[in-house]
């Protein structure tokens, strides 16, 4: 709570001399800090904490895919693969070759971003639907082949035997520890998107997302920045299904089928594109309503359709953006 | 207007989000149950589900164990290994249950065996596969008879029968992945030679491709390894292209529901099954047919539909785990040891054997082996 | 020689299937640029409401379809009215996640409305199956193949030598100055979800035969769908019932000479293929562009 303070006493002092937005993103960031510390410490329930792990498995996800959604504008159905690549490249090299998981990581992030590559290089020249229909079927296909190639991945059985991660004498196995790993990559995550984002990189990209033909005529090289967007949103997916496997300790194709590729849009899109914050909103409430929606038995899937339409007709910007402009209206109203 | 909009909208997300209140009760045995009551197993899980929480309400009213009353907390997995490691976690932390039951399918419950083991919270599985209790962890039983005994019932068959060559079709999920291992690994025992091995989508419309492969290596039978549908557009394709060659399928197909689907083209088809479809045919010396009937008269008279050997896996499950909780007062390594010490229970699916080498406890007797005639089931020898 | 004949046919089979969904996709694009992703949902409908219509009410067969018919464009148009036009931002991405939605929803209420057990329904006319150069053919087939060229051609005549389907082209291709010729654009989208949904269902109604019909059949038949209409050219009807077919064919093809494990594999590949190589698909003149 002292660091809460400490913020708000840091903007009235250096507010005046420092770039405003600057200082609303350390704040925004200390904040953030401050309450994974609170949500850590003292939650001692372990199904708390292993939701709250999941929540941020998935905002490393919806960050990813945000960046290519929400601030390239270009959209992937099938970036559950990038997932599953991450989580069975670990599984494989430190489940049935003995490898240490940190450098096991490294792998799963080399595969992800290479395939992303060779990948991305075709299929990052189409737009639209046919963008959308690009990655769906490479997501198919990795899942497919997830499912087939059993001698090595276990088939739809699943893979069983991922070892439990460890550094020195620290086991990642607790829910606290495993809690901080995850937000602790979460939090270096968002600074990453936000570093990029405030780089050159980062206006060509929101250029891109704009108009594709302005940007190409002022000399954005559209293609490659995509690409390499591509392979970072790929990267972040591949970390996540890294911390999944480790986590679980046991990962089967249909955590990476086409569902959860959806799932994965919904939280950018529910949350609010081209928001670091919407991120971790959509993916939050997408791992919590099925818990809540428990109670609703076997309308459960109903109930999450409609909320599905009914956030998206009235809005469309997402949730950060719909409570804001909302928020907004009310204070206007008032004076 | 715009505004209105909003605030209904948000209105209704805030009622929706509304955590269902749970009932809070003293010196009750918490059980959990984790079924896949939706989604593509729900054949599996709905029957599950039912019938624990018909059992728990029969164990409450002849008054419980040992005075205290039982309270079932069942989730939902979905078939959704993610979701079943949420569900347990929620079980064992939130619930604090002494005893879980289910899932319902092999991926979910090897997705959550490491969490029971490291919690050492006692886990009853309805599922298949082999890899669930070998090799054997101590904490991890299942009701469900294996794969690997059915297969070997049906390949002992298929030896009597004189037949030598087999073409196998199997199902690309889990259940049909596991019986194509088995259906490999065994055939040299019984000498039969697997001339053909295909697979299908357990959503395909059509099967007629894979078929029209096997036929063509020209083998002595063919055996289709899945569950309901597919496995019935299997039999349906088969007499469209009019092979003429025996066609098993395997103890997941074994309901009412397949001869319904099958129709005319489940004639002459050979499974093996538990012997809970055939209750009224068994012998009135099996010591398994008294239980079997009362089950069913309960099911029926509860639900207004028929049993299936799916409800019977929680069946025992309940039963088995009611037995160890007796006189335990609530320790959980008492339940589990008591489990272990379960010898000749004589449930749903078989008679039960645990020890600490074995905790499936099944032998081969607890599959008879059957055929479609007339629309109805037919026991074999 | 036999093995490949029989590949081919079944290969059609599916393909027809494919395409009969495919072009109920396609024709919802061309109107209204809107890539529906419950379409299958809507195919599961269909074929769950023959279940109801004919094999439980044992209605007469003409009347069942019929009322599976109906159902399946009432729903549409209440789905166009509710959800897709009362949508503020109508950005394709934002359609497309209420499409989704919408697909979830209806897969829920299939699902409370069948319950969970897959169904079979007869076939439409009890013959054995024919054979040809010793490959067998099924009846039931012939009627999908029948019922998706029927569907192509109904809707192709529709939009190009009726007023109305005139106008819905126009109001596609330019929906300020259809208006301004005095088109009203809102009722084009709506008969233009009718029309697709009621496509769905037909696809729905034919197939219920062939296979085994449950609430949750939809989502695969709606992604090839979706597949085999990209492969033709989204907005060409014949190219979508072409893409069908050729995704059928192609398919059974890869399972019967390569791998049937691997049969999903290939039809996503070849779509890969046919997209670097063909962006708009293999018979569309169109250049594929932004949503």
């Amino acid at each position: 709570m002292y660091a809460l303070a400490d913020c708000f006493r840091l903007k009235r002092q250096n507010g005046s001399d420092m770039d405003d937005n600057k200082i609303k993103n350390r704040i925004e960031h200390a904040v953030f800090i401050c309450i994974i510390l609170v949500l850590g410490l003292f939650t001692q329930n372990t199904y708390y904490l292993q939701i709250m792990t999941f929540i941020g498995i998935n905002t490393l996800l919806a960050l990813g895919l945000n960046m290519l959604i929400g601030y390239a504008g270009q959209i992937s159905l099938g970036h559950a693969a990038f997932y599953g690549i991450g989580a069975y490249t670990t599984a494989i090299l430190s489940g049935t070759f003995g490898i240490s998981p940190w450098l096991s990581l490294l792998c799963a992030i080399g595969v992800a971003v290479l395939i992303a590559f060779v990948v991305g290089l075709p299929t990052l020249r189409l737009s639209g639907y046919y963008l959308g229909m690009g990655t769906l079927g490479f997501g198919m296909i990795v899942n497919i082949l997830f499912r087939e190639w059993s001698s090595v991945t276990g088939g739809s059985s699943g893979f069983v035997g991922i070892p439990v991660l460890e550094a020195g004498k620290v086991s990642f196995m607790s829910g606290q520890n495993y809690f901080f790993l995850v937000w602790g990559v979460v939090l270096g995550a968002i600074l990453m998107c936000r570093r990029i984002l405030a780089s050159r990189m980062g206006r060509a990209l929101r250029s891109i997302h704009d108009g594709e033909k302005a940007s190409l005529a002022v000399g954005v090289n559209t293609h490659y920045l995509k690409l390499q967007i591509f392979m970072f949103s790929a990267s972040l997916g591949a970390v996540a299904g890294f911390l999944y496997a480790h986590f679980v300790l046991f990962i089967s194709p249909e955590s990476f089928g086409f569902m959860v590729s959806v799932k994965m849009v919904t939280m950018v899109v529910i949350g609010g594109m081209a928001s670091v914050w919407g991120a971790l909103l959509g993916a939050s409430l997408l791992t919590l309503l099925p818990e809540v929606l428990h109670g609703f038995a076997e309308y459960e899937m109903i109930v999450f359709g409609l909320i599905l339409m009914v956030v998206m007709i009235f809005m469309p910007q997402g949730l950060t953006r719909g409570f804001l402009d909302m928020y907004e209206k009310a204070r206007k109203k008032r004076q | 207007m715009g505004m209105k909009k909003s605030v209904i909208a948000a209105l209704f997300l805030v009622l929706i989000l509304l955590p269902a209140s749970s009932l809070m009760a003293t010196s009750v045995y918490k059980v959990g149950g984790i079924f896949s009551s939706t989604g593509r197993a729900s054949f599996l899980g709905d029957p599950e589900k039912k019938t624990m929480e018909m059992m728990v309400e029969k164990i409450n009213a002849e008054g419980g164990i040992d005075g205290h009353m039982l309270e079932a907390v069942i989730y939902d997995s979905e078939g959704d290994p993610a979701k079943a490691v949420s569900a347990v976690n929620k079980l064992i932390h939130k619930d604090k249950v002494l005893a879980i039951v289910g899932p319902s399918t092999t991926p979910t419950t090897l997705a959550i065996v490491n969490f029971v083991e490291r919690a050492q919270v006692p886990l009853i599985s309805c599922a298949a596969g082999v890899k669930i209790t070998t090799p054997v962890k101590p904490w991890v039983f299942k009701t469900a008879q294996s794969d690997l005994l059915a297969v070997a019932a049906v390949y002992q068959h298929m030896k009597n029968a004189g037949i030598k060559k087999i073409g196998i079709l199997t199902v690309s999920n889990s259940f049909g992945e596991s019986g194509k291992m088995q259906l490999l690994d065994q055939a040299q025992d019984f000498g039969i030679e697997v001339v053909q091995v295909e697979s299908f989508g357990a959503k395909d419309t059509d099967t007629t491709t894979q078929l029209t492969k096997i036929k063509a290596a020209s083998p002595d039978a063919i055996v289709c390894w899945g569950t309901n549908p597919g496995p019935a557009v299997v039999a349906k394709n088969v007499k469209q292209l009019k092979i003429d060659i025996p066609l098993y399928q395997s103890h997941g197909v074994a309901s009412p529901k397949f001869i319904e689907l099958a129709g005319d083209a489940a004639e002459g088809i050979i499974l093996p099954t538990g012997k809970i479809l055939v209750t009224e045919l068994l012998d009135d010396k099996d010591s398994q047919k008294k239980i079997l009937e009362g089950y069913q008269t309960d099911y029926s008279a509860k639900f207004n539909s028929n049993v299936s050997g799916f409800g019977g896996y929680a069946f025992d499950a309940v039963n088995m785990l009611a037995n160890a909780l007796k006189g335990s007062n609530g320790d959980k390594n008492k339940i589990r040891l008591a489990l272990e010490n379960t010898r000749n229970h004589v449930g749903a699916t078989g008679e039960f054997n645990f020890s600490d080498k074995d905790h499936n406890g099944l032998s081969p007797e607890a599959f008879v082996m059957v055929e479609i005639k007339n629309g109805t089931w037919k026991l074999i020898d | 020689m036999q093995e490949i004949i029989q590949y081919l046919f079944s290969g059609i089979t599916t393909g027809a299937i494919y395409a009969v969904i495919a072009v109920g996709l396609s024709m919802l694009y061309s109107s209204t640029e809107l890539i529906n992703f419950a379409h299958g949902e809507f195919v599961m409908i269909g074929a769950m409401s023959m279940v109801t219509f004919w094999v439980h009410m044992a209605l007469p067969l003409p009347v069942a379809i019929g009322c599976t018919l109906a159902l399946g464009c009432a729903l549409g148009l209440l789905f166009e009215r509710f959800a897709i036009r009362t949508a503020r931002n109508p950005q394709p991405i934002v359609l497309v996640i209420i499409t989704v939605g919408a697909s979830i929803f209806l897969r829920g209420t299939g699902m409370i409305v069948w319950g969970k057990d897959p169904f079979s329904v007869p076939p439409f006319s009890n013959h054995e199956s024919l054979e040809i150069f010793g490959a067998a053919l099924l009846p039931q087939s012939i009627w999908i193949v029948a019922a998706a060229l029927l569907l192509a051609g109904g809707i192709h005549f529709f939009l190009k030598r009726t007023l109305t389907g005139k106008a819905m082209v126009a109001s596609a291709v330019n929906q300020k100055a259809a208006w301004l010729s005095g088109i009203p654009p809102e009722r084009m989208a709506v008969l233009a979800f009718a029309i697709s949904t009621g496509c769905g269902a037909v696809a729905g109604i034919f197939i219920a035969p062939v296979t085994m019909s449950s609430y949750d059949m939809g989502t695969i038949l709606g992604l090839k769908g979706f597949c085999a209409a990209m492969i033709g050219g989204l907005g060409s009807l014949w190219g979508a019932f072409a893409g069908g077919i050729l995704l059928g064919v192609l398919e059974s093809l890869g399972a019967g000479l390569i791998s049937s494990g691997l049969k999903d594999a290939i039809a996503f590949i070849l779509l890969l293929l046919i997209l670097y190589v063909r962006p708009g698909g293999l018979f569309s003149a169109k250049e594929a562009k932004r949503f």
